[in-house]
Formats: C-alpha cells, structure tokens, sequence
C-alpha cells in the first residue's frame, strides 16, 4: 500500500534523509526509530507530500506523491508532530472543517463523521470547546481524529502518543491496533516498548540512512538476551 | 476549485472567532470616518460627496491592511497549521484563493459599514450616487491589490512583525510613486514622460479616477492584474 522508493530530501548541503526505501502493506504497523533528527519526521512529511523529496518518491496504493500529491492526500490520515489544530475553533468547528476539505459537504453526512470520529477518539465530552483551552493530551486526540475522520486505508501518526499519560497511551495503542487490521499504519516513536507491543514491523533510521528493517522479533535476535535500547544504543551510536 | 469553500469560511468566520474582527472593525470605521471630519473638512467643504472620505484611504490602508494581511500566512507557519493544511487533499492555489478572499471580503465588509456616510450625503444634499458607488468599488479593488502583497510578504515569514514592516515597506513605495509632492519633487530632474511612468505604477495614480467617479478600464486591470500577480508570486514563495 505504500512504496518508498529512494527518498533524499537535502537541507543545503546538509543531508537530512539519505536513500530512504521500504514497503508497508496492509495489516502493518511500521514502527520508525531513531534518534531526535534522524530523518523520522522528514520522511513522514515526504511521504504525505508537505515536502518535496530532493530525489526518488513515494507510492500510496498506486499513487505517485511526486506526481499527483494531492490524490496521495485523499487517501492518507496524517497526524504531525504536535498535533498542530486552529486554536480559536472548537473541536466539533475544527473537524467539521477536516469533513469538508475531505469532500463531506452534506450536512447529515458531515455530522455523522464529525460524531463517529468524536466516539473513537473519546471526545464528545468536549465538543463543544476551544481547541486552544485543551490540555495537551486532548489537543492530541484532537489531531488524531483529524486524521481518523475520512477512514483512509493509509495512517501515517508522528509521534502519535507523544505527551500523553500512561493511560491514554494505552488507549491510543489499542486504537491503532483496532484499526491496523484493514489499513497500513506508519508511527514513529522514540519510545522503544512501544514498538514491543504495537508494531508487526521496525525500520531504525540514524543519520538520515535506514540500519535496520525487520520485525521486532529479529530485532531481538541480533543480541540474545540483550534489552532492545542496548541494541538501539548500538545501531545508532555512530550518532555520536 | 470546489476546495475553495471550505478554506474560505474557515479563514473569514475565523476573523469573528477571535477579537481581531471587532478591534479592526471599530479602528477602521473610527479612523476612516476621522479623518474624513476632522482631516477633510467634510462638513466644511459643504459637498454632497464622499470624496473627503476616500481621498485618505490609499494611506489609511497603508497600516490597517498590512495589519489584516499579516497573519494570512505567517500565522499558519508559526503554529504548524500549515502542515495540516497542506497535507489536507487541495492545490497551494485552491488554499492561497481561499485565505485570499476572505481576508478580502472582509475588508469590504469594512469599508461598506461605512455606509451611514452615504446616508447623511444623502439626506443632507443630492449627491451623485454614480460616483459613491465608483468610489467604493475602487476602494476595494485598491483594498485587494493592498491584500495581495500582505499576503505575499506574509508568506516569506514565520514573524508576523517582519512580514507587517515588509508589507508596510512595499506598500509605501506603491503609494510614493504617485503622489502628487514626490511626482512634483521628481519632475525637476527627470523628463514629464519618465515621471507619469512612475506614476503609472501607484495606488494613488489609479485610485484618483475612481474618487471622481470615472470608471476607467486601465485603472481596474492595475489592481486586477498586481493582485493576480502578487497572488501567482505567493503560490511560488509557498511552493520553493
């Protein structure tokens, strides 16, 4: 369902993400690894098409990014980093407006996505406030059901349960697990047991090049008995 | 084109949502209104016209629409909305258009709540409604071409006090080339042609005609076109 094929993408003469392919097809989560400005991000924002890859390019069920970005975006749910969302509108406002850019224009058709997303997320109970006035683990649901809202075949989450309590990490992963079963789910994450229990799949990213790309059982077989951050540590030490 | 509507009313009710609509309101109307009693002698001048009225407003937008025009872009980079919006399935062009003409049809809004002007001409003398009615289209037309290269600036930027200083510099230098003490101070070292070129290139030179009632082809294409232009260059700094 998405084929990365290649993907560079230069800062000036920096080098952020250095030849960058992999598949993910449905039924997977893909767990992406690695340390703070490894290329996670970058690669993400590629692939949904806010940035222009410096070289190769991206597939999402057939469509090229590079070519018809916006026919990418129909088919993907992006939840950014941070979860950015227009503060000054209300939760049932701000995804309202998500329906109708994703082609929801009739009324009833657009309230019941706008509830159906509201019930997964477990936001009903503040529909009807600013998102601006939400703690930070709200403003994440928020995003969430940004990207929820159209059902695409395609989730890509950055950092999806960054700056959420325990609990609500939980939630959030058996969401993501509840939903993976009919969709390709790319998540990346810097929280390592999250991998353990979430994902059918890793790809560890250092320095914008991928150096491992296997289940997370493999991942454990590299180094018998060891804790998975020790092999982290030592896939991605050339960092330092 | 269809992904117009729904950037569109999120960015005009988004002026309502927050105080910037009522606090630009009230400034406008204050001002205008202002400057054409205390300024421009309204009363004094003992016309049925609006022309002490429109005869301030190429310098009057020269800082409240910059103000207005500011955040159209800047705002959406430095809360990461852009992100959002851009990976939502539309062209830069449908969401330039959009964020466009609300902010435009605001600024209409603005200057047609000026209306009881109209009214106390009206009931105080026999105006020529021909030329009001020529008088307000010129004021929005010059207030879209304004608009447009806020909204250019504003795309250079995260800062929303760099891209008002850059707005109100452009700007500046399209209301100088055509005033009458610059054309006159530069009419003693260049030729009458030379300075009529450069006058050719201002708000003002455009803006007069309309105050007097003539609706001149020449002077609608000047803001058509700078604001098409202007637009076609924000869609470019947006998409590098």
């Amino acid at each position: 369902m998405i084929e990365v094929k290649g993907l560079v993408k230069n800062y000036g003469s920096k080098r952020a993400v250095d030849n960058v392919s992999f598949t993910v097809n449905r039924g997977d989560i893909l767990g992406f690894l690695g340390p703070n400005g490894a290329g996670k991000s970058t690669t993400m924002k590629m692939l949904t098409g806010f940035l222009r890859p410096t070289a190769g390019t991206a597939l999402v069920n057939g469509h090229d990014v590079t070519r018809d970005p916006v026919a990418v975006k129909r088919q993907l749910g992006y939840l950014p980093e941070s979860a950015p969302a227009y503060g000054e509108m209300t939760v049932a406002e701000f995804l309202a407006f998500i329906a109708e850019t994703r082609g929801y224009r009739a009324r009833s058709e657009k309230l019941a996505r706008v509830n159906r997303a509201l019930d997964l997320t477990q936001l009903q109970s503040v529909r009807t406030q600013t998102i601006e006035t939400l703690s930070k683990g709200y403003k994440q649901r928020v995003g969430f059901a940004q990207a929820l809202l159209h059902d695409p075949a395609v989730l890509v989450l950055d950092e999806p349960t960054d700056g959420l309590d325990p609990n609500q990490k939980n939630e959030v992963r058996t969401l993501i697990k509840k939903m993976a079963a009919e969709k390709a789910v790319v998540l990346s994450t810097h929280i390592l047991e999250e991998v353990e229990a979430l994902c059918t799949r890793v790809i560890i990213i250092s320095q914008g090049k991928v150096v491992a790309d296997e289940t997370p059982e493999a991942l454990h077989a590299r180094q018998p008995g060891a804790r998975l951050d020790s092999i982290f540590r030592s896939l991605t030490q050339s960092d330092r | 084109m269809s992904q117009i509507t729904p950037v569109f009313k999120r960015e005009f009710l988004g002026y309502f949502r927050s105080p910037v609509a009522y606090v630009f309101l009230v400034v406008f109307l204050v001002a205008s209104v202002g400057l054409a009693f205390f300024v421009g002698q309204f009363f004094r001048a003992n016309q049925a016209s609006l022309e002490s009225y429109f005869v301030f407003h190429p310098w009057l937008f020269l800082f409240l629409i910059p103000a207005v025009g500011m955040r159209l872009w800047s705002e959406e980079k430095r809360s990461g909305t852009i992100e959002l919006l851009f990976t939502l399935p539309l062209t830069t062009l449908e969401a330039v258009l959009g964020k466009f003409l609300a902010a435009w049809t605001f600024l209409a809004l603005a200057i047609l709540l000026s209306f009881p002007m109209a009214i106390t001409v009206g009931y105080l003398g026999q105006p020529d409604w021909g030329v009001i009615a020529s008088g307000y289209l010129g004021s929005i037309l010059m207030a879209g071409a304004y608009l447009g290269v806020c909204s250019l600036t504003s795309a250079l930027t995260k800062n929303q006090v760099v891209s008002f200083v850059l707005s109100v510099l452009a700007c500046l230098v399209l209301v100088f080339l055509g005033w009458s003490v610059f054309n006159s101070a530069l009419s003693a070292v260049l030729p009458v042609w030379a300075v009529d070129l450069v006058a050719n290139f201002s708000f003002v030179t455009h803006f007069d005609s309309f105050t007097k009632g003539i609706i001149d082809p020449k002077d609608v294409a000047f803001f058509l076109s700078l604001t098409g232009f202007t637009l076609f260059l924000n869609v470019v700094a947006l998409e590098r």
